[in-house]
């Protein structure tokens, strides 16, 4: 890992050892170190620097909520605001728990989408209807209920190390 | 009804008190009102399916009754829901009902509930 002007560039063998860890994060340096053929220490030391960079930003246990039991109702909500609010909107909304991940969208229209958690459809109304719409500069708002999930999952360094060529 | 409780019923609410009209679970037209003035003016204007959705759940009702605190526009409202009338015929009964209810209220000499 090369550090220049606040910069960080990744070389090959950080690539591999974050490829690894987005495999299985609880193997072990030593078990990284022999795939990738190196030793246990440089593991520990790149990892580490990733670490304090917030390249690796934490690990995580991905829990499957229907078998945990955890009743859940998920939608994705676009709202549409005045521009000059945008940022704003989507900054409380981030604030918020029910609120999964947020983004703004510069399409046609300045949107922001963001993914929300809730209970039930109740909760999930009165949250969008107390919550979000009295926010200054919301237009209006469309959420579109997620009746099956398809597929769910993160970038992998594995496809951009391929789009590199590493 | 007195000119106390008519004040405190026309007054204008905070915009976190504000009805905010859905069409369905979390659809929001971009229309809210902040006083009976503006809600009567709303029920005119707004897609009648957000009436229909709003009385079925009994929003109106609970937001006169609570937020408004109008007791007898929310009974009349809640007589509406149980007429059962959707669309236009609808939107008419329930505007009729409120500008009736608000010019009373404005006009306090033609007062009587």
């Amino acid at each position: 890992m090369k550090l220049k002007n606040k910069e960080v560039t990744l070389d090959r063998a950080d690539l591999e050892i974050l490829q690894a860890l987005q495999d299985d994060s609880r193997q072990t340096y030593t078990a990284i170190g022999k795939r990738l053929r190196i030793s246990h220490s440089t593991v520990y030391d790149r990892v580490k620097r990733m670490e304090e960079q917030n390249i690796i930003r934490g690990y995580t246990a991905l829990v499957d909520l229907e078998k945990a039991g955890v009743r859940n109702v998920l939608a994705v909500v676009t709202v549409y605001t005045d521009p000059k609010e945008t940022e704003g909107v989507a900054e409380k909304l981030a604030k918020s728990c029910k609120v999964l991940e947020v983004y703004t969208s510069l399409s046609d229209e300045l949107v922001i989408m963001a993914k929300v958690w809730a209970g039930s459809q109740e909760e999930l109304h009165e949250f969008i209807a107390s919550w979000v719409a009295p926010l200054q500069g919301v237009l209006r708002i469309r959420t579109s209920i997620i009746t099956k999930k398809l597929k769910e999952t993160y970038f992998s360094i594995e496809n951009y190390s391929k789009r590199l060529h590493l | 009804m007195t000119v106390e409780n008519s004040s405190r019923i026309l007054r204008t609410v905070p915009r976190e008190k504000a009805f905010y009209f859905f069409t369905s679970i979390g659809n929001y037209t971009g229309s809210s009102a902040v006083s009976l003035k503006e809600f009567m003016e709303r029920i005119n204007a707004v897609n009648v399916k957000s009436l229909e959705f709003h009385l079925g759940r009994g929003d109106f009702e609970k937001w006169t009754a609570e937020v408004l605190e109008d007791k007898w526009l929310a009974n009349e409202i809640n007589r509406i829901m149980r007429s059962g009338l959707t669309g236009d015929g609808l939107r008419n009964q329930l505007y009729l009902t409120v500008s009736r209810h608000f010019k009373r209220l404005t006009n306090p000499s033609s007062t009587r509930f």
